[in-house]
């Protein structure tokens, strides 16, 4: 990062000379270093719980999965009933050692099969689709705005800000660009042009903060997964960097010939997962990772080798102050009469309270605060015991 | 804004030197229903590539017999999509270096005709003399969204917006509707070339036969995805009070429409006005029940009628008039406005010159602040019609709608790209436009920024702004600045 503090310093400098009138943005991290970074990765399309980590224990996974059940010969195991996939290896090494875990079976209030419903539920963290116009992770941002002397500042690694981040509290939205960069000169003009705009004034203010921060990525697109998790890192380890980070990974709505195309996902999922780690070095250890789908798929593979939209899916939580190693569950069973509808794996967990729970333990905010601030209306209790006492 | 910068900015696609500013507001847009050609030389010209899509199915078909290059075949696939996000795979060069020689020159060749056709439409949008009626063809088009990743695609989703769209966007919403669900772009996108009748003659006759468990596993089914999303985007909408009974019945009814020349029963496809073919022999034949409403057995004549009565709809009057009020008077539009539109389409039985009319008469319609933030495509139109530069090379804008987070054919899901102020009007897409504008304004003409500046906004040019431009250095910074103006970033 050091090209990048060069580069800040610069730009810093340029904006100094062309702003007039234009204050300087300030770099909003008062709860500092030492507090703690959250990361929501948003797969879109809605992942394959059960292929994600597979109830191989369940004498049922058989007659529903039986052509891709050779997958998890020799996959890693949590405990003897779950096995998983193969292509989350580095996921499942983190399971393993005791920084990860699973919860399964679970799902949002949501029990219709439209993505755009399920994503919009999700993201808006309301109980029914369209109703709530803001994202849960802004109203978590707002919340811990309150009484801090400078709001912190969200961020989507997307080139739009994602619906999950939309809302009152300000946030920010950076992804690597192809285009060569606008002149000094040019950039601070835009300052100007745009320092008494209630829209554009405060959107360009942040981009020039995340830009500086971003200067060295040398990237000119997400495709790469890996190089997405460096850059998703690089943009929050350090004191300066963003608290809450949001990334979306598409690719999970397999309707068709599945396995080929759950595994490459899979494969995606792992190494932005792994590079994130790697790159958040000793901020690791004050680092949470919640990774979630917009609901599951069916439980049965259908006549084309994939599946179809279904009910409850898997959820992941990783990082340095997790309890790990293990998966958390209530098991519901695959007898055709244990299935939801008949059809999909029964939800037996409210994904609201897996998110609010992890979050609340994780960011040291008060679990029915949180829950009922995030996840207006539900009944059921935020997860507990999810991060290390 | 005056009447005169919401006729050209709001309706349209901004400022164009080479045509008559607007006398009177309402008449320059209404003369523009006149003056649209529904099938301009660019199109009429293009040489037809449908079978292009049945050979590029029919060689993937051989090719996955050998199971070892499926993978990489499925990734090069993916490599052709040109959305920017974290979805598609390795890098594309890669992904093409394992495939094999056929199918890597098919894929270059469906590269070449998608950016072409990107072409077309940008240019059609920057000459042409409606650039209201060419609004409406970008806003049709996003509505029955298609777009290119699976393979055959990339040779069909031009033809969708130049042939199943464009000729009915001042026409009837129903022949529309079965135009561009029927397309072979929609067709392929949304999995119906997959989906056979569980009860067909061909199901049947493949079940008795047997086979290796392979075989079996391939064996297709119903797939129910676009008659989902007909229901759910396409014509009654979210909350449009169907069941998911009602989608299943619609997807047996939609059983036989595929793709001319793909598959083994392909030589008994009967050839449809729509460019699709129907297949009786994997059709789910028999009475269906959808909305209460009983369709007899009539192989393809079946789903047109179930179509025909989802366009004339009111759940359907009312999803449309809210997404066409929110496109054009603001992300949350007057209701008095959206209730006109959806009065008119319902009196009309769906006119769609009727309901593009009404809008245009509608004050509401017509508020004086800016009442949208531009998509990064109206961008990239209205500064290209404003720089008067010469057009671009293909590649380079596809290149650059990319960049701006907007390629055509490229959206996330089938909904389309989001017609929303918060889902463009981010920190990232500030800086990029700004990237772009630099750029752009480098090989345009510079002189005469101001005056253009005045004729692009008459009458609603800022004092902020109008000082910025007097201060550039040069002409060639003060176009760049005008660009990205507040005044260019809202409608």
């Amino acid at each position: 990062m050091k090209t990048a503090l060069d580069r800040r310093s610069l730009l810093t400098g340029s904006l100094i000379l062309g702003a007039g009138s234009l204050a300087l943005p300030r770099v909003a991290f008062a709860q500092g270093s030492g507090t703690r970074n959250l990361l929501f990765v948003l797969l879109r399309g809605a992942a394959d719980g059960m292929a994600m980590l597979a109830p191989v224990g369940d004498p049922g996974l058989e007659a529903l999965r039986a052509a891709s059940l050779a997958d998890y010969e020799g996959a890693p195991r949590l405990g003897s009933f779950f096995a998983v996939h193969p292509a989350l290896s580095e996921i499942a090494k983190s399971a393993q050692s005791g920084e990860a875990l699973f919860v399964h079976a679970a799902a949002t209030a949501y029990r219709e099969r439209s993505h755009f419903d399920g994503q919009n539920l999700i993201e808006s963290g309301g109980t029914a689709p369209y109703a709530t116009k803001d994202g849960w992770l802004n109203r978590l941002a707002a919340m811990m705005n309150e009484g801090a002397p400078a709001p912190l500042r969200p961020l989507a690694i997307a080139q739009a800000v994602p619906l999950a981040l939309r809302g009152s509290a300000p946030v920010s939205n950076y992804a690597p660009s192809a285009l060569p960069k606008a002149s000094e000169d040019l950039i601070a003009r835009v300052s100007q042009l745009y320092a008494a705009d209630s829209q554009l004034g405060p959107l360009w203010s942040s981009a020039l903060e995340t830009q500086a921060m971003a200067a060295d990525d040398g990237l000119t697109n997400l495709r790469d997964a890996k190089a997405a998790g460096e850059l998703a890192a690089s943009l929050m380890r350090e004191d300066a960097g963003a608290r809450i980070g949001m990334i979306e990974l598409g690719g999970w709505d397999t309707h068709a010939n599945q396995r080929g195309a759950f595994a490459r996902s899979a494969r995606q999922l792992d190494a932005l997962l792994a590079a994130y780690k790697v790159g958040m070095g000793a901020s690791w250890a004050d680092t949470m990772v919640v990774v979630a789908t917009e609901f599951g798929r069916t439980a049965r593979l259908n006549g084309t080798g994939g599946t179809d939209h279904g009910t409850a899916s898997a959820a992941l939580i990783m990082g340095g102050t997790v309890r790990g190693g293990r998966v958390v569950a209530d098991w519901p069973g695959l007898a055709t009469r244990q299935l939801y509808d008949g059809r999909d794996l029964a939800p037996t967990i409210a994904l609201e309270s897996v998110l609010a729970g992890a979050v609340a333990e994780h960011l040291q905010l008060d679990p029915a605060r949180t829950m009922a601030r995030l996840f207006a209306g539900r009944t059921a209790t935020p997860l507990s015991g999810i991060v290390r006492a | 804004m005056s009447p005169a910068s919401i006729a050209m900015n709001r309706f349209g696609y901004g400022f164009c030197a080479r045509t008559p500013a607007p006398d009177d507001p309402h008449r320059f847009l209404l003369r523009q229903f006149d003056d649209f050609d529904a099938a301009p030389p660019a199109i009429a010209g293009r040489l037809s590539t449908r079978a292009k899509t049945g050979e590029m199915l029919e060689l993937l078909r051989r090719l996955r017999k050998d199971a070892r290059t499926i993978g990489a075949m499925e990734q090069g696939a993916s490599a052709t999509m040109t959305a920017d996000t974290a979805m598609a795979q390795n890098p594309r060069t890669a992904a093409l270096a394992g495939l094999p020689p056929e199918y890597r020159e098919k894929l270059m060749d469906a590269r070449r005709v998608l950016a072409d056709d990107v072409a077309v439409r940008v240019e059609l949008a920057l000459s042409s003399p409606a650039p209201m009626a060419e609004r409406l063809v970008h806003f049709w088009s996003n509505h029955f969204s298609v777009t290119v990743g699976k393979p055959g695609t990339q040779f069909e989703v031009g033809p969708h917006e130049f042939t199943a769209i464009r000729p009915h966007v001042l026409g009837r919403f129903s022949d529309m509707l079965k135009a561009a669900i029927l397309h072979p772009a929609m067709l392929i996108y949304l999995d119906q070339v997959q989906s056979i009748g569980p009860n067909a003659p061909f199901t049947r006759m493949r079940a008795q036969r047997g086979g290796d468990g392979a075989q079996q596993q391939r064996l297709r089914g119903l797939n129910e995805n676009l008659a989902r999303e007909v229901l759910e985007l396409h014509t009654l909408g979210v909350g449009g009070g169907y069941s998911q009974e009602d989608v299943t019945e619609l997807a047996r009814a939609l059983t036989g429409w595929t793709v001319p020349g793909v598959g083994r029963v392909g030589r008994l496809a009967q050839a449809q006005p729509s460019g699709a073919a129907f297949i009786a022999q994997v059709h789910e034949s028999g009475a269906r029940r959808v909305l209460g409403r009983t369709y007899p057995a009539s192989e393809a004549a079946q789903a047109l009628a179930i179509l025909d009565d989802l366009a004339a709809h009111p759940a359907t009057a009312r999803h449309i008039a809210g997404k066409f009020a929110c496109h054009f008077a603001g992300d949350t539009p007057p209701p008095a406005l959206v209730t006109r539109l959806e009065t008119n389409f319902l009196a009309t039985g769906g006119d769609l010159a009727s309901l593009a009319r009404t809008l245009i008469e509608a004050p509401e319609a017509w508020a004086p602040a800016p009442v949208k933030f531009r998509t990064p495509f109206e961008w990239l139109v209205g500064a290209l019609r404003l720089t008067g530069a010469n057009a671009l090379p293909a590649q380079r804008i596809v290149g650059a709608l990319t960049q701006l987070g907007q390629a055509p054919w490229g959206a996330p899901s089938p909904a389309g790209y989001d017609d929303f102020a918060v889902s463009w009007a981010g920190p990232d897409a500030l800086v990029r436009r700004v990237e772009m504008a630099e750029r752009l304004a480098r090989n345009a003409p510079q002189e005469g920024v101001i005056a253009r500046a005045e004729a692009a906004f008459p009458g609603a040019l800022s004092q902020p702004t109008l000082t910025q431009l007097k201060r550039a250095e040069s002409g060639q910074q003060a176009l760049a600045l005008l660009l990205v103006s507040p005044e260019m970033m809202r409608r």
